[in-house]
Formats: structure tokens, C-alpha cells, sequence
């Protein structure tokens, strides 16, 4: 008879119990070494790890901080820490916006039936996101803004809006009456609310009743005017600081100072030509039967482009720009390069040479990304899953 | 009974009506189609009116390319001064160690030609011995880059690593980072879908830490932190830091683009190889991964593309790679003032290398998409 049973050693159970704990031992033996040896030659040169520098306070200026006031000579490392994250997270905000924009408009063009400007698109998007990023910032920076941007005296105009050598120069809203500007507020909310019952009764009756009401315009005009209407009823309590040339430069209003605005110019570029590129295989990818279905059951266009393409073409569109807008949040650590000042430059730049506390601070700077990178993901994951049971 | 017998007479084809064919239907068609479509045409042209010959003046027409020094472009201010380009070629593609030896340039030279003698039949379609090919790039070629381009064996001069630069550096950050992050991305993609927990969240974790931190923090990492982490006797230089950092940030990148392969892979070849009786490393090695390799290139050669891009951030830790060697020798004394041609000629390279790949990936994507729907 043959001895059916399996020697304990060949079952597949006990390898893999085995192999784990191994590998286990390996990694936990190569990261105690690491630590072990970091440990060794921090004490060897004298640096002592401890967070206590950072209520120290930071002898080097930080020209730009619009959120947190910045004092040379009182404001601590830790203040310049979150200084830094709020000007990653200010950039961010910019960059995804002017890029979601700009890429949809591109997007779109390259999709015209008019060859030269569907080619033209195509060229912007070859050319923008085959070059480096970095190259691209410097060459803005350096070899055209501040090259070619004139002085404050004879800033560029666009309405309230200054460009010059210095920076880019905005209005910059203030609240001007508190209690006013909270019950606009409020009035507002309730505002909207209400618009948005509205959309969701006629949404319900037209799934109904197969009528449609087009009461989404009137509903934006609507709330426009009445937004309009209630600032002045409530006597302007939102005013504008516009800026005002001075002796040197502006005054007043919001600056953005020239190497965040090359920074703003060419993260915008870039990644808008990923996010053309991106809205063109969303497009494409609706099935040509999707827009025959729709056209031989009546639909007019703007009803086929509204119910039929965009929802799907959405779909395949939104997961990978969202990862777009986390790339860009990334690359604007390369802000170093041109010295706008966010997290990377007075984070694991200035304040590491003037503290050498390179543990804490490098792992404080990832601690910042990964938080990032994960609350991108966990959207990503909400949406994919709220548009996982479409189908009816 | 006579009757007559009709033969087929074949009529020869009509051409298409005239106005569907030729250039002007083509212009009707695809610039003129409607009033919209007119107005955008109109548009366009205009904007080339404004913004093409000026700048086909001053990059060709006007341009100056004679002369050694910057006097030709002090004086004719209208144009590029391709001259900075000219003087400083062989600073920029090979750093500086080169360029002050003017008669060791052979050495990068014949390194990057025998790089491109096996990558042309590589990407060609129907050549012979591939796999022969592509193992000898991968193994055999780096040891024949270090000899010819470091030195040191046969009586060539060593060149330091702290001296590379210029494309040179560019291109041996970029392989250093493909051929050594591919063995470690595959091993991490296995990991990540290997039934093991444990191995499963080591391999999680390394993938989504490294994802999550931009470049530029990981290379302050590896040039800061980096000689923290070794026992004091044991040093690199600069170079190698580098190189160090970034294998390790593609590695997760790498790990990802395998793992898009793994997942495409039916589950079935998994099972009849179990039923053949191959154990795990049989399995994978002579079944799943061959195939998995195969539709994982079009998004390997991409991570590829982003990473020769990001090679240029190495500049920020002040390396002199292409970037900011253009840069560098732009801001020196002799040509001060001339960095727009200095940065245009780098993008320039770059851009050539990440279109011809981006091309070929897109072709490669198109030709599995065929094979697929084929079977």
C-alpha cells in the first residue's frame, strides 16, 4: 500500500507558514540594522533627535505666508512646518483648478471636427508632457517671466489684474461687516439648499413623467440674482481690496509672487495636457452604438451630449484625473528649483541646513505626502465604488 | 433551340463622385464643414500669422551658429545664438570630465552607439534572437558602460562619478533606475498578489509608500539621510545616492505597471500549470510571467518615460545632468544671458527621447490590442 500522507515538509501550508517568517525575520532584521546604525552615527557626530527645536524659533524669512502671519524673530519651526503645508495645499488647489479648465478645453479641441485645431491640440499635448516639469518651471521662470515681464511701473492690465516682473497682483475679498457677511452666508445655504430640492423634484418627475422641465437654468439665474440682490440689501458685506501701484510695487489686494505664478503657469500646463489626453479616451471610449441608440430614439444633441455622453464618458474620465491632481499636488515640491515656498523648500530645505534634524524632518515631509496620497485614494475608492451599480 | 447566352461583361468601377476626393474635398470636409468650423480655421491661421515667423526668424533665419565665442551673438541680438550650443555640445551631452578631455570622448560615444545598435533591431518588429538581445542589454551591457564610460580596467582613466554629466549622467541614472528596478518591481508585483499575508503587506506597504512621496523628497532622502543609514566606514558619492534613490522609487512604480500584466492574466493558466504540477517559481517563471511581461511593456516603457523625465530633478540636489548642465554652463561667465537656447536645446533632447517612446508604446499598446481581439 502506498503511504498516501503528505511528509509535513512538502505541505503547502507549512512552506508558506515557514517562508513567511523568514522573510519577516529578514525585513525586520535589515530595518533594526538600519536603525540601529542611524542611531550609532547620529550620536558620532553629535546630533541629537528630539523634536524639541521645534518651539526654536526660525532665524530665516519666509517672504510669502498669506494664511499664517509670518514674524522673523517669533514665528518657531513648527509654525514655518505648517506654513509650508498650507502653501503646498494653497498651490495644489490652484494648480487643480486652472488644470481641470485648461485640460477640458484642450480635451475638447482635440476632438473638433476642424483638423487644424483638433492638430494643434494634439501638438500641445505632444509637446507639454514629453518635456520634464522641472525644465519647464526654470525655462518660465527663468528664461521668460523674468526676462520679459515688465516692471511694476508698467504692469500688464486685465481689469483689476496686474502682471509684472514681481508677480501677478488680485483683488482680494474681505469681509467687511461680520454679522452681515454670516446671515449672507446663511441666506445663501438656505439658498441652495432649496435649489437643490428643486432639481431633485423635477429630476424625480421627469424619471416619472418622461416630461422635462428645463428648471436648471432658471434655478441658476434664479440663485444668481438673488445672491445679487441680498449683498446689497444687506449693505455690501463682502468688500474688495484692490491692489494699488506704490513707489515700488503694489500694495493691497492678493500678490502672487513671480515664482509661484511660473510654478501656477507650468504645473498648469503640464498637467492639463495629461488631462486632455484623459478626456479624449473618455470621450472616445462611449460606444459608437451608445450615440446611434440615442439618435434613433429621438434625442436632440444637447440631450444626447447631456444624458448619454458625458455621464459615461465621466466615468472613465474622473478616476484618472483625480490621480492627475495628486501628481500635480506632488510635483509641487519641485517649487525648490524657482523658490516659492511650500513645504519641500522651507520643510527638508532651509529649516534641515539650519537644524541638520534630518530624521524628523525628511519623515515629517513623507508623513505630509502619504496623508495626501491617501485621502486621494480613499476618494478614488468612494467614487469607484458609488459609480460601480450603475446599471439598471 | 437557339438560346442566346448573356456573358457577365464586369463593368469597370465608377470613381467616386468628384467632390468627395482630392485636396479640396479634403479641406471642405475637415476646415470649411460649416460656419463654426470656418470661423475656428480663420482663427488658427491667424494665430500662426502671429505667433510662427517670428519665431521661425529668430530660431533659424536670424540665428547665429558661426563663430566661438559670444561677440556673433552681441551683435545680432534678433536671433538665437545656436553658437552657445555649438561651443558648449560636448559639456552638455558629456559633462565636464569629458569635455576637459576632449580625446577620452570616444568613450561615451562608443557607449551610447553600441546602446543604440541593440535597441534598434530590440524595438523592430520580426528579428530573431530578441530574448538573447534584451538579456544582453540588461546583463551584459551595463558591464561594458561601466568599463568604457568609468574606466579603470585595460589602462582606460577612470572618470569619477562625482565628474559624470550632461546626457551622459541623464542616461546612465535612467538605465541604472529601468534595469535594476525591473527584477525588484517583478519580485514586488508576485508579492502583492501572493496568497501569503504577510508578504502580501510588506509588498503593499513598500509599493504605496514609495508612490506616495514625490521624487524630489525621496533624492533630500537619499542624499541626506542615506550615509545615516551604513556603518561610517562605508561611503558613496553623490552619483550613487542618486542612483540608489531613484531604483528604489521606480521599483514600486515598476511593481505596478507588472502587476496591471499579472492581473490581465487568465486564472486558468495558474490552474493548469498547478495541474501540470509546477511548483511556485515554475509556475510563474516559465507560465504567467512570460505572458504578463509581454501586455506589461506598453505601461513599462511609460513608467520609463516619467522616470527619464524625473531624472532631471537630480539638478535640484545639485547634479549636473542635462538640465542643469545646459543650465550651468548658460549661467556661466562667457554666456551669460543665453539660457533661453540652453534650456530649449535640453527640452529639445528630452523631448525626442520620451516622444520616440511614447510612440512606441502606443504602437505596442495597439498591437496587443489586435492580438487580443484576434483570438
Amino acid at each position: 500500500m502506498i503511504n498516501t500522507k503528505i511528509p509535513f515538509y512538502r505541505d503547502p501550508r507549512f512552506r508558506s507558514l515557514i517562508v513567511q517568517i523568514l522573510v519577516l525575520a529578514l525585513v525586520s532584521y535589515g530595518l533594526l540594522f538600519i536603525y540601529q546604525t542611524t542611531v550609532s552615527n547620529l550620536v558620532e557626530r553629535g546630533i541629537q533627535t528630539s523634536v524639541s527645536f521645534f518651539d526654536d524659533v526660525a532665524p530665516f524669512k519666509i517672504g510669502f505666508s498669506p494664511f499664517l502671519e509670518f514674524d522673523l524673530g517669533k514665528t518657531t519651526y513648527i509654525e514655518v512646518f505648517y506654513i509650508g503645508i498650507l502653501n503646498t495645499l494653497l498651490i495644489g488647489a490652484l494648480g487643480i483648478a486652472a488644470s481641470t479648465i485648461v485640460g477640458f478645453f484642450i480635451g475638447i479641441i482635440r476632438l473638433s471636427p476642424n483638423w487644424l485645431a483638433s492638430k494643434c491640440a494634439l501638438i500641445y499635448i505632444e509637446v507639454f508632457r514629453n518635456v520634464p516639469l522641472l525644465l519647464q518651471i526654470m525655462f518660465w521662470n527663468f528664461a521668460v517671466f523674468l526676462a520679459t515681464l515688465p516692471p511694476p511701473k508698467k504692469s500688464i492690465e486685465l481689469g483689476f489684474i496686474y502682471l509684472n516682473s514681481r508677480g501677478l497682483h488680485t483683488p482680494k475679498p474681505f469681509v467687511d461687516d461680520l454679522t452681515n457677511f454670516n446671515i449672507w452666508m446663511f441666506i445663501l445655504f438656505i439658498g441652495l439648499c432649496f435649489c437643490f430640492w428643486i432639481n431633485k423634484r423635477s429630476k424625480k418627475q421627469f424619471e416619472q413623467t418622461g416630461k422635462r422641465n428645463s428648471i436648471g437654468l432658471y434655478n441658476l439665474v434664479g440663485f444668481i440674482i438673488f445672491a445679487i440682490l441680498s449683498y446689497f440689501a444687506l449693505g455690501s458685506p463682502l468688500g474688495f481690496d484692490l491692489p494699488v501701484l506704490g513707489k515700488f510695487n503694489f500694495k493691497g489686494g492678493g500678490q502672487l509672487p513671480l515664482p509661484l505664478f511660473s510654478l501656477w503657469f507650468a504645473l498648469t500646463i503640464y498637467t492639463s495636457a495629461f488631462i486632455a489626453e484623459n478626456v479624449r479616451a473618455g470621450i472616445t471610449s462611449v460606444s459608437k452604438g451608445q450615440i446611434e441608440a440615442a439618435r434613433s430614439i429621438g434625442l436632440t444633441r444637447t440631450q444626447m451630449i447631456n444624458m448619454i455622453i458625458i455621464p459615461q464618458a465621466m466615468r472613465v474620465i474622473i478616476p484618472p484625473t483625480i490621480s492627475q491632481f495628486l501628481n500635480l499636488t506632488k510635483n509641487s515640491s519641485l517649487a525648490v528649483a524657482v523658490g516659492y515656498e511650500e513645504i519641500v523648500a522651507v520643510w527638508a530645505g532651509i529649516s534641515l541646513n539650519q537644524t541638520g534634524q534630518a530624521l524628523i524632518i525628511i519623515a515629517m515631509t513623507i508623513i505630509v505626502y502619504e496623508c495626501m496620497s491617501l485621502f486621494t485614494s480613499f476618494i478614488l475608492n468612494a467614487y469607484n465604488r458609488k459609480m460601480q451599480i450603475v446599471e439598471r | 433551340m437557339a438560346k442566346q447566352i448573356e456573358t457577365f461583361v464586369r463593368l469597370p468601377d465608377r470613381n467616386p463622385p468628384s467632390s468627395t476626393i482630392g485636396f479640396i474635398s479634403w479641406l471642405r470636409q475637415n476646415l470649411f464643414s460649416s460656419v463654426t468650423n470656418t470661423l475656428t480655421t480663420i482663427l488658427f491661421c491667424y494665430l500662426f500669422y502671429l505667433y510662427i515667423p517670428p519665431f521661425i526668424e529668430w530660431a533659424i533665419i536670424n540665428a547665429n551658429i558661426s563663430g566661438s565665442d559670444r561677440s556673433v551673438c552681441d551683435a545680432n541680438k534678433a536671433g538665437a545664438c545656436w553658437t552657445f550650443i555649438k561651443v558648449r555640445l560636448d559639456q552638455i551631452l558629456f559633462g565636464l570630465y569629458f569635455a576637459s578631455n576632449p580625446e577620452q570622448t570616444w568613450r561615451p560615444i562608443l557607449a551610447l552607439s553600441i546602446f543604440t545598435i541593440i535597441l534598434i533591431p530590440l524595438v523592430m518588429e520580426n528579428i530573431p534572437f530578441k530574448k538573447w538581445l534584451l538579456l544582453f542589454m540588461l546583463f551584459i551591457y551595463p558591464l561594458i558602460f561601466i568599463v568604457l564610460v568609468y574606466g579603470g580596467f585595460f589602462g582606460i582613466p577612470v572618470s569619477n562619478t562625482t565628474q559624470w554629466g550632461g546626457f551622459l549622467l541623464t542616461f546612465a541614472l535612467a538605465f541604472v533606475g529601468i534595469v535594476l528596478a525591473l527584477p525588484l518591481g517583478i519580485l514586488l508585483a508576485l508579492g502583492r498578489r501572493s496568497e501569503m499575508a504577510i508578504i502580501k503587506a510588506l509588498s503593499v506597504t513598500y509599493i504605496e509608500f514609495w508612490r506616495g512621496t514625490p521624487l524630489i523628497t525621496i533624492l533630500f532622502m537619499a542624499s541626506v539621510m542615506l550615509p545615516l543609514f551604513f556603518p561610517s566606514g562605508v561611503e558613496f558619492d553623490k552619483v550613487v545616492r542618486a542612483m540608489i534613490g531613484i531604483t528604489l522609487f521606480q521599483s514600486a512604480y515598476t511593481a505596478e505597471a507588472v502587476r496591471g500584466g499579472l492581473q490581465a492574466i487568465d486564472r486558468g493558466q495558474t490552474e493548469a500549470s498547478m495541474a501540470l504540477g509546477m511548483g511556485y517559481w515554475r509556475r510563474n517563471v516559465l507560465v504567467v510571467l512570460p505572458q504578463a511581461l509581454k501586455i506589461s511593456i506598453p505601461s513599462i516603457v511609460n513608467t520609463f518615460i516619467a522616470l527619464f523625465k524625473d531624472t532631471s530633478l537630480v539638478s535640484i540636489i545639485g547634479l549636473l545632468d542635462l538640465l542643469n548642465m545646459s543650465q550651468t554652463a548658460s549661467r556661466s561667465l562667457d554666456w551669460n544671458g543665453y539660457d533661453i537656447e540652453g534650456y530649449l536645446f535640453a527640452g529639445f533632447i528630452f523631448w525626442i527621447f520620451c516622444y520616440g517612446m511614447s510612440s512606441y508604446s502606443q504602437k505596442l499598446e495597439r498591437k496587443l490590442d489586435t492580438d487580443r481581439r484576434a483570438e
